[in-house]
């Protein structure tokens, strides 16, 4: 299951879903907004998305880590807007039979969610500025804001 | 005909809309599309060689030809998660 949400995300909720009689193995990844980067101090973080195609995307990952991966549960849950210091934007929960299919998914998983689904976070420093985030071959690029 | 592009984040502050809309006399392509965005709006010269492209919903690449009347999003480089 895949969704994008305006909310705190809840995986403790996820995590209790994904077990299973089935499940000898569940892991949860959790991003989370991040005081520090590369020196400089956030304030908050803001997520932007295209909806229609990022739940296309996550809808079409969440099939690819099915097929290539023996799995009993995947959840992909990224929150959109404001995501304060210390929150999850994102939580990926996968389950399976052994440890390592769901260790090997879940890695996959957030490597290519970040690499493909059309969404995208602003910085929000402590200093007032804000930036875009976007990545370019070669150095972590970020376009200037007046706001 | 007239393209709809979608625009977001860094993409959509240097242009300060949500969408633009072009008018092309002949169909073209999502290369096409891309060098006519940055004749349009040189503040995205930058960014624009390292956007990505949808129709609708789908990646493209730059040899794509655009439908009539399509949707066209332009994805500049993603950062979620």
């Amino acid at each position: 299951m895949i969704q994008l949400t305006h909310q705190t995300i809840d995986s403790a909720a996820f995590v209790r879903q994904a077990q299973s009689p089935d499940a000898g193995a569940v892991v949860l990844f959790l991003g989370s907004t991040r005081r520090m980067t590369n020196g400089r101090e956030t304030r908050t973080l803001f997520y932007d998305s295209y909806e229609e195609m990022a739940e296309k995307e996550l809808t079409n990952l969440e099939a690819e880590a099915r097929r290539r991966w023996a799995l009993t549960e995947c959840f992909i849950i990224h929150r959109l807007g404001e995501v304060p210091l210390g929150e999850a934007s994102v939580a990926i929960v996968v389950a399976s039979p052994h440890r390592r299919d769901a260790f090997d998914a879940g890695q996959w998983l957030i490597d290519t969610l970040k690499q493909s689904v059309p969404i995208w976070k602003q910085e929000h420093w402590a200093d007032g500025t804000t930036d875009w985030v976007h990545p370019m071959p070669l150095s972590n690029h970020t376009t200037k804001s007046d706001n | 005909m007239n393209i709809v592009v979608k625009l977001f984040a860094g993409a959509r502050d240097i242009v300060g809309k949500n969408e633009v809309a072009l008018e092309f006399e002949s169909p073209i392509t999502i290369g096409e599309l891309r060098t006519r965005l940055i004749d349009q709006h040189p503040a995205l010269q930058p960014l624009l060689p390292y956007a990505m492209f949808a129709i609708e919903t789908t990646y493209c690449d730059d040899a794509t030809p655009i439908p009539k009347n399509a949707t066209v999003a332009c994805i500049p480089p993603v950062s979620g998660g």
